[in-house]
């Protein structure tokens, strides 16, 4: 965890075999590493009793000091929180996976309702849950730190999940054969198959997910919900504060220090990551670059790998040991026939009366309390939001899917531009909404139309991003063949390259509509010191009725954000996924 | 290992497994099957594609439950996995992220086996099936073969009860499943007390014979036991050996389902005139040993096109400059070219010959009939195959006896290269025809009239 180049390594990134390199390279490497750990250990140390503050007598502060000085020591707080989140989220992520995969009957249930919970609102969670994190750490600012850590991680958790569940359903048969016959305990065969195999895809996800947090960074830190405002030192609530003080230097100050920290944790994280995750793929393609990393290369050569197995073999025998007790994979077949059925009939009779129940208190709490007038009312302003996010997707794959197939039918533009776009779509956007807001201001937009930008702004990378992965996945035989029978444009692009990113515009696709549907509540009512524009719109109505907690309003949207969200994924996603597998698949 | 004790392993009664059907039909793929493993034998099932070979591998090794019937493993019925069976699989099963060392400990390590004995045993099982010195290689870094010996030294090292073998050879290739088949024989033999007995799943009736103490023959839709055959010859088994041979046509007959036995007989004769055939037309040739170069007659035909326009020839350099390939992607082509006559050469300067020309402006029928008369002038292989198979009884021949035949004078690869290449040659002179599947050479229609 250094940023020191060595130009030693520089010259020679291929050689990260230890036991060849120099003595001196394995000192500086050494000494890297061991610096880099200091590092993180005294920013943590520094850091934690900071949670742990007592509240004043004046509570929970509602506003941070937008000193400049401030901002390191605000990126280091939002960080923490972040990596805090992303590690609940992949604890989250293996424990729901597997219950999902593992158990039929769970799995029925499960893996609907992550559809569910991937299209509640960050805000929704935030007002049913934040007295409880109020309550469980009474007179600490501890409360509202879990409440927005919380916060971050429901917007970084479902997709993860959902990632893991898909690699454990599509494990190789082989594999999974010769690990029950093995009789691996459950512990063992989570390490050496389930995590392993799910590697690759679960790393991207991670990323991803890095950046719909920072989305919701300012939502996070600045907790606006129930008619109060608690305000957490953080990068997030620094530019919402500057935002009302309508200091746009402070703004473009905090833009600046979020850029350098999206860049080191590429450098320092990802791209390490990535590097090092190549060994769980299950076959080498000799077409693409091996992905190199200087962090991995450095950490490699300073063998600190060995100093950690001093501590790590000891400790990895004694989970081994006792764990055993879970139990052997598969040690049993599942039983068939009738008790099997009686089993099941039972579960699905329970779940019946808990969906009853569920639908009889939404009647009590909301329907009957707001009148079928309201539902009506914000069905409609679900309509004009989803109007929006429809009229996003079509210019931005208008705009987006001829640059991005262009940028990716060339491989050196790509080769610098791909881990652009990727770096672009974990910047936080809402992080210049202030600018646009101004810009909106100054030249009298009306922000029914101009929240379509802002969302696009958040969203439109998804498309970007997986159109040049797709375009640049197209074979260059087929682009021959099209060249040899002297196709013209339009032709070449109908019939090849339209068809041929099709999969991998789904993929964007969905992504970017869901991150459209939750950046509506961000994108519907912005501010920018005193003035405040609101779009119509069910994003815009979330974001009010959270600010005064009016739970049935609340819980009202949430639920017709989330039909509206499940619905299109049923409808129009998913039909389209299985035609771009069915017919559009290039492998 | 040939010595059979009466006490059984694992025994499988009236087992019948069904599936259902997409349009919910049910599928019988194994019906009512009776079968013991007993200590110290080696058992093939040997059975024909579909014919449910795998998946009564399977149910003995109790990763899948039979629908009826039941399995024992010494005496107690099988609820989940066999614990006293190891598998080898026809797709290797390795974990691509763990090393060949963790590869192989990895079932020692599900029995709590402590680190230092853990490293002990995979050490040795590695070295058992020669695969020194990649320890710490990755699966992905190793070829086929070498894959395939780590699938056995991990289920070697668990010193099983009963080793299960999956098609553990039809991945590779020929020659290298021929060499770890031989490797994996002299494993057991000198270790004959870590492997009880063996079940070696296959399709292929020569590595059947080759290995097993007794065949069980099963029969397609739905898989049925057909016969249960002992082989009693004496190891190591040569394939050559007729008794060998008459083993093998038994149990084709079998799996045809045509046990004529005075048909038998007479293949076997066959086979034996056909070897005759075949070292009497070496007989002649003193030349039997150079070497065909790996060029194509497409290949040749194409330079032949580039050259046709350079009267005076060209420079080798010129030529590979001109169609961009290194010179050491020409030489085969040009070697081939000089071999037939197409081509003539001097310093490092190449031109075609007047025959060469001729064939170049010849149309598809006359050129191809060209090309066979070069072959028949200057290569002594395909000579040597043309009077090979104008020998034998029916005008065909078992590829396998040329192969040897080359084995004799080259490298395996080599080997195996000069027989495609005259293969390549011969039928493209439409002098003979191969089938791969068969390994069957025949002699062309055409060629019948010379």
């Amino acid at each position: 965890m250094n940023t020191v180049a060595l130009p030693g390594m520089l010259r020679s990134p291929l050689n990260d075999d230890r036991s060849q390199a120099s003595r001196s390279t394995r000192i500086w490497t050494g000494l890297a590493v061991a610096i880099g750990a200091l590092v993180l250990l005294g920013a943590l140390a520094y850091l934690l009793p900071a949670l742990g503050a007592p509240i004043g007598p004046a509570g929970v502060p509602s506003h941070v000091s937008t000193d400049p000085a401030n901002l390191p020591y605000y990126a280091l707080r939002s960080l923490f929180r972040m990596f805090t989140a992303l590690i609940i989220s992949l604890v989250f992520a293996f424990l729901y996976g597997l219950a999902a995969a593992r158990s039929r009957r769970l799995g029925a249930v499960l893996i609907p309702l992550l559809d569910i919970l991937q299209s509640v609102p960050v805000l929704g969670f935030l007002s049913a849950t934040i007295s409880i994190w109020l309550v469980l750490f009474p007179g600490s600012i501890m409360g509202v730190e879990a409440a927005s850590i919380f916060a971050i991680f429901t917007s970084q958790a479902w997709n993860m999940a959902f990632s893991f569940y898909n690699s454990l359903t599509s494990e190789p048969a082989d594999l999974d054969e010769a690990v029950r016959l093995m009789r691996l305990t459950r512990w063992q065969r989570f390490w050496k198959l389930d995590v392993p195999n799910s590697m690759i895809p679960l790393l991207w996800n991670c990323m991803m997910s890095m950046g719909g947090g920072w989305f919701f960074l300012t939502a996070s830190e600045m907790i606006s919900v129930n008619n109060r405002t608690l305000a957490l030192p953080g990068i997030g609530s620094f530019v919402e504060e500057a935002t009302a003080e309508q200091d746009l230097g402070k703004v473009g100050l905090a833009i600046l220090t979020m850029i350098v920290v999206v860049l080191l944790i590429d450098f320092l994280l990802w791209k390490p990551l990535t590097a090092w995750a190549e060994k769980f793929r299950y076959t080498s393609s000799q077409s693409t670059e091996p992905r190199r990393s200087l962090v991995l290369t450095v950490i490699r050569l300073s063998g600190v790998k060995d100093l950690l197995g001093l501590v790590g073999h000891p400790l990895a025998d004694l989970l081994d040991r006792i764990t055993r007790p879970l139990g052997r994979t598969g040690a049993r077949w599942s039983r068939g026939g009738g008790r099997r059925r009686t089993g099941d009939l039972l579960w699905w009779a329970c779940l019946a009366l808990i969906g009853l129940w569920g639908l009889w208190q939404l009647d009590r709490l909301v329907i009957r309390p707001l009148g079928l007038g309201e539902v009506g009312h914000v069905f409609q302003l679900g309509l004009l939001t989803f109007l929006r996010v429809l009229i996003l997707m079509v210019v931005c794959t208008i705009v987006w899917v001829p640059i991005g197939a262009l940028i990716g039918m060339n491989p050196r533009i790509s080769r610098y531009l791909q881990p652009l776009v990727q770096i672009l779509a974990s910047f936080p956007a809402n992080f210049i909404f202030p600018f646009v807001t101004m810009v909106f201001i100054i030249w009298r937009i009306d922000i029914n139309w101009g929240s379509i930008l802002l969302m696009a702004l958040g969203t439109q990378w998804y498309i970007l991003f997986n159109v040049i992965a797709g375009a640049s996945a197209i074979p260059d035989d087929l682009l021959e063949m099209s060249r040899s029978l002297g196709q013209n444009r339009w032709q070449r692009w109908k019939t090849l390259i339209l068809p041929a990113l099709f999969g991998s515009w789904c993929t964007g696709g969905i992504t970017a509509a869901g991150g459209a549907w939750n950046a509506s509540i961000v994108s519907e009512v912005v501010s920018y010191g005193k003035t405040e524009l609101t779009a119509r719109g069910l994003g815009a109505y979330i974001a009010q009725v959270t600010a005064t907690g009016d739970t049935p309003r609340i819980i009202l949207g949430v639920a017709v954000m989330s039909i509206f969200v499940v619905l299109a994924d049923r409808f129009f996603w998913s039909p389209l996924q299985s035609l771009a597998q069915r017919r559009y698949s290039l492998t | 290992m040939t010595k059979i004790n009466s006490n059984g392993i694992i025994t499988a009664e009236h087992v019948t497994k069904t599936y259902q059907s997409d349009k919910g039909a049910e599928l019988t793929v194994l019906d009512n099957i009776d079968f013991t493993l007993h200590e110290g034998e080696v058992v093939a099932i040997l059975g024909r594609s579909g014919a449910g070979k795998s998946t009564l591998l399977r149910i003995l090794a109790g990763l899948v439950p039979a629908s009826k019937g039941s399995v024992e493993y010494r005496g107690k019925q099988l609820d989940g996995p066999n614990p006293g069976v190891a598998l080898v699989f026809q797709s290797f099963a390795l974990m691509p992220w763990l090393t060949v060392k963790d590869n192989v400990e990895l079932g020692l390590q599900a029995r709590g086996v402590p680190k230092k004995e853990r490293e002990k045993l995979s050490l040795a099982a590695i070295d058992a099936i020669g695969l020194d010195g990649f320890e710490s290689a990755y699966p992905k870094e190793l070829s086929g073969g070498m894959r395939q010996r780590v699938g056995i030294a991990r289920a070697l090292v668990l010193k099983p009860d009963a080793l299960f073998m999956d098609e553990p050879f039809s991945a590779l290739d020929v020659l290298t499943a021929e060499n770890l088949r031989q490797e994996v024989l002299k494993v057991w033999s000198e270790e004959a007390g870590s492997v009880k007995s063996v079940l070696i799943v296959t399709h292929n009736i020569e590595e059947a014979v080759e290995m097993a103490d007794r065949v069980l023959v099963l029969d397609s839709h739905p898989g049925r036991v057909i016969a249960d055959v002992p082989i009693n010859l004496d190891r190591p088994r040569d394939k050559q050996s007729d008794l060998f041979q008459s083993c093998v046509d038994y149990l084709y007959s079998i799996l045809t389902g045509q046990r004529d036995s005075e048909d038998i007989r007479r293949r076997l004769q066959t086979k034996v005139r056909n070897r005759q055939a075949v070292r009497d037309s070496v007989r002649d040739e003193e030349t039997a040993e150079r070497n065909l170069p790996d060029a194509t007659p497409g290949g040749l035909a194409g330079l032949a096109d580039v050259m046709v326009n350079q009267p005076n020839g060209m420079d080798l350099a010129d030529l590979a400059a001109k169609l961009s390939f290194e010179v050491d992607d020409l030489f085969p082509l040009i070697d081939a070219g000089l071999m037939l006559g197409i081509f003539q050469a001097d310093n490092g300067h190449v031109r075609l010959t007047d025959q060469g020309r001729a064939w170049h402006d010849a149309d598809i029928l006359e050129s191809k009939e060209m090309f066979s008369r070069m072959l028949m002038d200057h290569v002594p292989l395909i000579r040597i195959i043309d009077r090979a198979l104008k020998n034998s009884d029916d005008k065909s021949l078992h590829g396998s006896l040329i192969l040897d035949l080359l084995r004799a004078h080259h490298s395996d690869k080599e080997a195996v290269q000069q027989f495609d290449t005259a293969i390549t040659w011969g039928r493209y002179g439409e002098l003979f025809d191969y089938d791969a599947d068969d390994d069957r050479l025949t002699l062309d229609p055409e060629n019948h009239t010379e």
